[in-house]
Order: C-alpha cells, then sequence, then structure tokens
C-alpha cells in the first residue's frame, strides 16, 4: 500500500446523508474476482441513465469535478452492506480523502485497508466544505502528518484519528506482515485456549 | 467488578492490546462465502500466504446461487466467482458446503444449524448481517475483504473496543407483532446510525421469550442501525436449539458447556455505556415506505409528507424516498398495491419464518398479477419444510418454492424485481437498486409478506389470522 502523508486535491461534494455502499458499487459489479477497475461503476444507478449515458444531474457528473480526489458527504456515510468493492471502487475513481460529520463502521475500517483516509469532521465544519465545494476549483490541502485539513484562503481545521491507523497510512503498512510478528502471543493464546473446555 | 456479556467476550479473546491502540483479537470462527473472499485468497497467494487454522473457517455458496436450478449458473461472473471460492476451498484445506452439499445455504443460516456458532465464541465473515450469530451470545461481526484475507493468513484481527448499549424491551407483544416488527420499530425510532461504535446487548422479557429465530432475526438487523454486533445473553432456548447439532459438543461435554455459557451472561449491575428502552406494547406490524430501514411505519400508518419535516436535509432525503419508491404523500400504507412478494433472506428464511406465512396462505391465493417466492435460508431448512407440508401450502397458493440462497435480497443471482415494481420483502435492505435498479422494497415480517401477497397490497396480518 502507498504510504499517505500528504495530499491536495480538488473537492467534490455530496450533500446527501446515509450514503449506503450498495449506492457506491451497486451489486451487479460484485462479480469480479480482482480488486482493480471498480471505478467505472462508482455510484453507477445514480451516475449513470438507464440508456448508460451520465446523469447530468448527479453531483461527480458536474464538469467541476472531473478529477476530484476528495469527498466531502453528508452523515453516516458508507452505511450498509460490508462490501469492501466499496473503497475500491472510490480509490479506483479516483478518492483519496473522504470528509464526512460520520462513516458506517466497516467501512470507515476497510478505507483505512486501501490507503484511503476517511476524515471525520464536526457536521458545522462538513457544511462549510459543503458551501466551499460549489466554488469551482476548490481545492483543499490535507495534512496527516499534523492532522490538519486547509485551503487557499486560509481556513483550515484540524481532525482526530486514531494513532495506530493514522501510522498504518502514514508508513504504508501492509497490517498482515504487522500482526504476524505476534506470531509467538498468538501462539500462546492458541496453546491457552486448547487446554480449555471451551469448544471451538 | 461486574461485567457485561460483551466484555467477558471480548477480554477472552484479546492476544495482546496496547494502552491507546487496537486489539489484536482472536477469531474462533471465520465464515467465507463466495462474493468478498476471491480477492482475500488472490491476496494470500500474491504474498505466498497460508491459511493459518483452515479448521476454524467454513465456507458455503450463498449469494450468487440461482434459486430455480442451483447448478445452472448463466451468468459467466458468477459461475467464475462459485468455481473460484472451491478451489480456494481445496488449494487451502477449507470445509466447504458446496452446491452439492445438503448443508449449503446462506451463511448465517447454515452457521447456527450446523453448530458452528455457539455461545462466547468469536464469529467474522465478510457479510455485514454477520450480527445475525449475536443471538447466540457470540460476539459477531461483519468485515471486509481486507480483513477477510487478515483473518485468514493470522486467524485474529485489530480491532478497537466497541462501547455497550443496552436494548432493553419491555411490554408484551400484540398476537401478529413479530421480532421484525420490533427491530424495524427500534431502527423507526432511533435511526440508522444510532449503534454505530456500539455493541448492542438485548435484554429484558421481550427477548428471553422469543426464540432462536426471532433473536437471529433481531440480531441480523443491528447493522441496519449502525451497530457492529447484536447480543442476547444464552440460556436455555440457546441451549436446547444448539443441542444435538453436528459441530456442537456432545454429550458430557455439552453439559460442561453450558455451565460455561450460562456464565457469560451480564452481570448484575454491570454497567453499559448507554441504554436504550424500548416498550413494545403498542407496537403494530411494520412497512417501510422508503429506501433505508428506518423510514417505517405501523400498518395502520400513512407515507409521510416532507412538509413536515423541518431539518432541510432530512427532508429533502425524504423527498428523494419518496420519488424513487413512486409514493404520495399521506398514502394509507394499505392503500399499497404490490407486485411481487419475496419470502427469505439471512432475516426471515428460517423455518419458524416459514411457518408463520405458511399459516397466513393455508388455504388462500396469492392475488392475480402477483409473483411470490419463498427461498429457504438453507437446503436444511427447505428439507424440514417439506417434511411439514409447508411447501405443498406455499405451491397450492401460487407461491414458487425454491431452492436455498440469498436470492432477491441483494438480487446478485437472476431473481430481481423489475424497475418501478414494488416488492413485499422479508429481506433487510431497502436501499435504492437492492433488489435490482429502480425496485421498490418494502420490508416486513414474513407473516405480513403472505398477507400482502393474498391481498394484493399492504393489509395488516392480524385482520387474516383472526379469520
Amino acid at each position: 500500500m502507498k504510504p499517505l502523508v500528504r495530499h491536495r486535491g480538488l473537492v467534490a461534494r455530496m450533500n446527501r446523508v446515509n450514503v449506503d455502499t450498495d449506492q457506491i458499487i451497486p451489486k451487479q459489479f460484485l462479480k469480479r474476482v480482482e480488486r482493480s477497475g471498480f471505478g467505472q461503476f462508482l455510484f453507477y444507478d445514480w451516475r449513470f441513465l438507464s440508456d448508460g449515458s451520465p446523469n447530468p444531474e448527479f453531483e461527480l457528473n458536474q464538469p467541476q469535478y472531473s478529477g476530484a480526489s476528495i469527498l466531502v458527504a453528508g452523515a453516516n456515510f458508507g452505511c450498509g452492506s460490508s462490501r469492501e468493492h466499496a473503497p475500491w471502487a472510490l480509490l479506483d475513481y479516483g478518492f483519496q480523502v473522504i470528509i464526512a460529520p460520520s462513516y458506517a463502521d466497516i467501512f470507515y475500517n476497510n478505507c483505512f485497508k486501501n490507503g484511503i483516509l476517511p476524515i471525520t469532521l464536526p457536521q458545522a465544519a462538513v457544511d462549510v466544505l459543503l458551501q466551499k465545494a460549489l466554488e469551482p476549483g476548490y481545492e483543499l490541502e490535507v495534512d496527516l502528518e499534523n492532522q490538519v485539513i486547509s485551503d487557499d484562503t486560509g481556513w483550515s481545521h484540524a481532525f482526530e484519528i486514531d494513532a495506530f491507523r493514522r501510522n498504518m497510512l502514514l508508513q504504508g503498512l501492509d497490517e498482515i506482515g504487522l500482526t504476524m510478528q505476534y506470531e509467538a502471543e498468538i501462539r500462546l493464546y492458541e496453546s491457552r485456549r486448547a487446554s480449555s473446555v471451551q469448544p471451538v | 467488578m461486574p461485567k457485561t456479556l460483551f466484555e467477558k467476550i471480548w477480554d477472552a479473546h484479546v492476544v495482546t492490546e496496547s494502552e491507546s491502540g487496537p486489539a489484536l483479537l482472536y477469531i474462533d470462527l471465520h465464515l467465507v462465502h463466495e462474493v468478498t473472499s476471491p480477492q482475500a485468497f488472490e491476496g494470500l497467494r500474491l504474498a505466498g500466504r497460508k491459511v493459518r487454522r483452515p479448521d476454524r473457517t467454513f465456507a458455503t455458496m450463498d449469494h450468487n446461487v440461482p434459486t430455480v436450478n442451483p447448478f445452472d449458473v448463466r451468468d459467466p461472473i458468477a459461475a467464475k466467482q462459485i468455481a473460484t471460492l472451491a478451489e480456494n476451498c481445496k488449494a487451502f484445506g477449507i470445509p466447504l458446503a458446496g452446491l452439492e452439499s445438503p448443508d449449503q445455504g446462506i451463511v448465517h443460516v447454515i452457521g447456527p444449524e450446523l453448530g458452528l456458532t455457539l455461545p462466547g465464541k468469536t464469529v467474522v465473515c465478510g457479510d455485514s448481517h454477520t450480527s445475525t450469530h449475536g443471538a447466540f451470545g457470540a460476539l459477531a461481526f461483519g468485515i471486509g475483504t481486507s480483513e477477510v484475507e487478515h483473518v485468514l493468513a493470522t486467524q485474529c484481527l485489530w480491532q478497537k473496543r466497541p462501547q455497550t448499549l443496552q436494548l432493553d424491551l419491555q411490554g408484551e407483544r400484540a398476537p401478529g407483532v413479530t421480532a421484525k416488527d420490533v427491530i424495524l420499530g427500534v431502527i423507526a425510532k432511533h435511526g440508522v446510525s444510532f449503534g454505530a461504535g456500539y455493541v448492542i446487548e438485548f435484554t429484558g422479557p421481550v427477548v428471553r421469550a422469543m426464540s432462536m429465530e426471532e433473536r437471529m432475526t433481531m440480531c441480523n438487523m443491528v447493522i441496519e442501525g449502525g451497530a457492529r454486533a447484536g447480543l442476547v445473553g444464552p440460556d436455555d432456548t440457546t441451549f436446547e436449539y444448539i443441542r444435538g447439532r453436528r459441530y456442537a459438543p456432545a454429550g458430557a461435554e455439552f453439559e460442561r458447556c453450558v455451565e460455561q455459557w450460562r456464565a457469560l451472561n451480564s452481570d448484575e449491575g454491570a454497567v453499559y455505556d448507554r441504554v436504550i428502552r424500548f416498550d413494545v406494547s403498542t407496537l403494530e406490524p411494520q412497512v417501510t415506505w422508503g429506501t433505508n430501514p428506518s423510514m417505517c411505519v405501523g400498518v395502520n400508518g400513512t407515507v409521510p409528507n416532507p412538509a413536515d419535516i423541518e431539518d432541510e436535509v432530512e427532508r429533502q432525503a425524504v423527498e428523494q424516498a419518496l420519488k424513487y419508491m413512486g409514493l404520495q404523500p399521506g398514502t394509507p400504507i394499505q392503500d399499497i398495491a404490490v407486485d411481487h412478494v419475496f419470502i427469505g433472506s439471512c432475516t426471515n428464511s428460517r423455518i419458524e419464518d416459514l411457518r408463520q406465512a405458511a399459516a397466513v396462505v393455508k388455504n388462500r391465493k396469492v392475488a392475480p398479477g402477483i409473483r411470490a417466492l419463498v427461498v429457504p435460508g438453507s437446503k436444511r431448512v427447505k428439507e424440514q419444510a417439506e417434511r411439514e407440508g409447508l411447501h405443498e401450502i406455499f405451491k397450492q397458493a401460487g407461491f414458487e418454492w425454491r431452492e436455498a440462497g440469498c436470492s432477491m435480497c441483494l438480487a446478485m443471482n437472476p431473481d430481481t424485481v423489475p424497475a418501478g415494481e414494488r416488492c413485499a420483502s422479508t429481506s433487510n435492505r431497502n436501499f435504492e437498486g437492492r433488489q435490482g435498479r429502480g425496485a421498490r422494497t418494502h420490508l416486513v415480517s414474513p407473516a405480513m409478506a403472505a398477507a400482502a401477497a393474498i391481498a394484493g397490497r399492504f393489509v395488516d396480518v392480524r385482520a387474516l389470522m383472526s379469520s
């Protein structure tokens, strides 16, 4: 996984709450055995009309958001299905950072496994960004090391993130590799459990 | 210090933890299906890793499986996913209930059915409805594919300790009000994210009186309230369900386990981070009218009017939902006609669900023009239903009697609802496009779905039950 330390990018807005993973990547596109190539299906049913042409009313189809890499969205983003195809699709489409007041738990976890940074900001700050992102060419600078986002007007906001996840992103660590360093502990745990009557 | 059920299970599974970071949690049972696993196995191969504990892993095929003839998989990509799972299980030595196995079925139906799901276990699966297994007093939650790979390789997961929420159910359910209505009622009142960051433990007389099937239905849908996991303290109902199941302990071992399982229950005086009390006494059978499970009302209610909603974002969400659902504000729920009825899914496809639906359907006919499906949750459920003659009741009424799988809950197989058509569904998600692009889903209990099939529209099932 590529480390994510700083990121600057164009901001797209999606002023909707409870955006579920069925919308992010509809189920007809889950039938792949690879992790790549899902970007073309991102928000498919919203993004394309039934004849396959782009839906001109859909947020991300606005020309000003072409090439956006930061998505500002409403509360409880990524609820529903655990499908990791949702972050795969967002990343493949070009989104590296998501900003929302809250996320569904599984989606939030899945983002970190794929080098996407989901930033949680208070609703008031998200409202400011939703407004700012109406302006064409609006960009944000994300500094994960110092846990702050800022724009060229001098606006900035700090964000919280747990140290473990931050470190994984900063270093682009392979989590399985990290866990394997605890092999002795895992073995010890297993030998302890084996002597218990608890069946497994 | 008194501990909650959650704390006891969590503490017993911590392999290592740092003061501020996540804990490395040991996983007792890893369930695997064809849709969220191929990339995980591929990851193992690329890194030259093996499955650490195939003996704690169990796989089946459910999401993609056709329910007319499971072997006739015409979608080449679905066929590839099914074949890939079989190859992966063979290569990595994982037990598989494949299409030819009598144990095949929806992963959250067969886990409990085979006695794999037991109290006190940690259970994960690459599927958000893994919360179902919490009905047994197991800590069970859905994970993404990277975490599937992580568990395959290490049998562990890094997890931040969630908070605990006690959902105390009080009062007495009116006849015809099912576990599905209770959980929909809770979500309608508290919203689709009230449980975020929490493990919910159901307590109180209502849940104590519930069967295992009912408890599974409630725990299944806690994810629709945003919670990762639901829990019910194990009791005699739990133990009687487990007794004699294939992978469950037997004989003296079983009795020893029961004593341990009993002790898992939350201690007197244990403290939860949050407590919600919910009185079920006035609850009616529920019907969702919108595009998330909190957009829900009693069967004698009406579709809401967005003009009555103050919050702008909320109002827009309701307007968008009504537009998608093709509904006018103020429409009585019982005036909504349906085109399809789906009885199935990991929420409501167990034997008791089918019995409840069959009791409504018996000696009646599906209304003209309605396509009605019953998709048992597993082959075992199907066999049991056929032994009881339920399939004849359904078929005589005009229902299609199908093979086991996830089917129309998420419509990854050929069972889809066409655009603009309306489905009374016993599944768990009424999201836009869930049952097919443009499909309009209304979530209900099995009895209410059966009643809708007979009447051709939503009706209060209690009227049919008394006649």
